[in-house]
């Protein structure tokens, strides 16, 4: 379980902090820079800049979940249990509910 | 239980499956059901924001404030609260790999840590919803319950600004729409900016207040939200405020097992499993919050 011989010290903790850190930082960079280009550009539904933000905050979530919250180290059948529900019920609500809102945006105007 | 051995098959019982204990397992699947239940307020965020498209305020306008800084500095603020939570996830973990090597004295120092920096989250949060119900602009609704904020030379002023005042000395501040209407009237250097982010030069915005204009906003609440959209404020409150309930359940519980640790209950009982636990439950406010950070200021 918790007592791999990759966790002997604690580099392993301060790397994931690190790239946390970093990610923030260049998320909070783009988000006062607004650059022109990204804002612009439209990409599934909503602008480049955007997705960029939700890929970047997913991969600040994987690192937290596999790594802080050692699920990345646990048994396989225990880390698809807990990952499936999340990973097919959250995008298929956000679909349905995103998409109804576009139309309901339509439907004001 | 140590007898267990490989010939029982994993489902006739007796044996862990998932190689994990009962308590983690449990811990993961309340984890899981509030992931979904985060994801469905989420999901509402942000189908009020695809309805009201344009309307809906942008993060850049209503989260400028830095406590001792004058001027406007977006997503500073927040950055800074993330920095919090992330460096308490830190401490956290290290917690939870010392309590594996039964090293007691630096799980202490690292639990304690991680409280620190929960209640100064906190107390973060507190500053910042207090900016937000306080206000920063001031706006303008009008009959159709869209709120509109004063400009000058097409960028965003404020009610304050116009009206000759600091609305930061402390002091509450009320304006009905007839005074704020004559100054606007009679300083032709201000212009409005609508609802859906579009300014308008002197002489259209005085004919669009005429016609438009109910009710001066000042703050944020339930009610009114001088941001914009007004369910932007219930989301706010309500999003970020189920969150900050979570961190404020996690520092208590935290205190409770750091009395527990401290006492030497789980050194006599051989595993710092609780701290594990406890652990997980505060990684996972950390992975909401990354969630709200995103969806709230920066999208």
């Amino acid at each position: 379980m918790a007592n791999n011989d990759e966790h002997k010290g604690n580099w392993w903790i301060w790397k994931v902090f690190w790239i946390l850190l970093g990610v923030t930082s260049f998320e909070v960079a783009l988000g006062i820079i607004q650059p022109e280009y990204l804002v612009g550009t439209q990409v599934l539904g909503t602008s480049l800049l955007n997705q960029i933000f939700i890929i970047l905050t997913l991969v600040k979530a994987g690192y937290i979940v596999l790594v802080f919250m050692h699920l990345g180290f646990e048994k396989k059948s225990l880390k698809w249990t807990i990952l499936l529900p999340a990973l097919i019920l959250i995008p298929y609500l956000l679909f349905i509910v995103l998409t109804e809102g576009d139309y309901a945006s339509i439907m004001m105007q | 239980m140590s007898q267990t051995t490989n010939e029982i098959s994993n489902w006739e019982g007796g044996n862990r499956p998932y190689v994990a204990s009962y308590g983690k397992l449990m811990m993961w699947f309340f984890l899981i059901t509030d992931a979904l239940t985060f994801s469905a307020f989420l999901s509402g965020y942000g189908f009020s924001r695809f309805k009201y498209g344009e309307v809906w305020p942008s993060a850049e306008d209503v989260f400028t404030h830095f406590p001792f800084l004058h001027g406007d500095h977006p997503l500073l603020f927040v950055a800074l609260m993330t920095f919090i939570l992330i460096m308490s996830s830190v401490t956290m973990v290290l917690a939870v790999n010392y309590g594996h090597k039964m090293q007691k004295k630096k799980v202490i120092l690292w639990l304690s840590l991680t409280i620190v920096g929960g209640a100064m989250f906190l107390g973060s949060q507190a500053w910042e919803w207090g900016h937000f119900i306080h206000g920063d602009k001031a706006a303008i609704q009008t009959h159709t319950l869209e709120v509109f904020h004063i400009a000058k030379d097409n960028e965003l002023s404020s009610v304050y600004e116009l009206m000759g005042v600091d609305g930061h000395d402390g002091t509450h501040h009320h304006f009905n729409v007839q005074e704020v209407g004559e100054a606007l009237h009679s300083n032709t250097e201000y212009g409005i900016r609508i609802s859906d982010k579009t300014y308008l030069d002197h002489e259209a915005a005085v004919k669009y207040y005429d016609k438009n204009a109910q009710e001066v906003l000042i703050g944020a609440n339930l009610h009114n939200n001088e941001y914009g959209q007004g369910l932007f404020a219930d989301y706010f409150f309500f999003i970020t405020g189920f969150h900050g309930f979570h961190v404020f359940s996690g520092v208590i519980i935290l205190l409770i097992i750091l009395i527990n640790v401290i006492k030497g209950t789980y050194e006599k009982r051989g595993h710092y499993e609780m701290v594990e636990k406890v652990g997980l439950y505060w990684h996972f406010v950390d992975l909401v919050w990354v969630f709200v950070f995103t969806f709230f200021y920066l999208v």
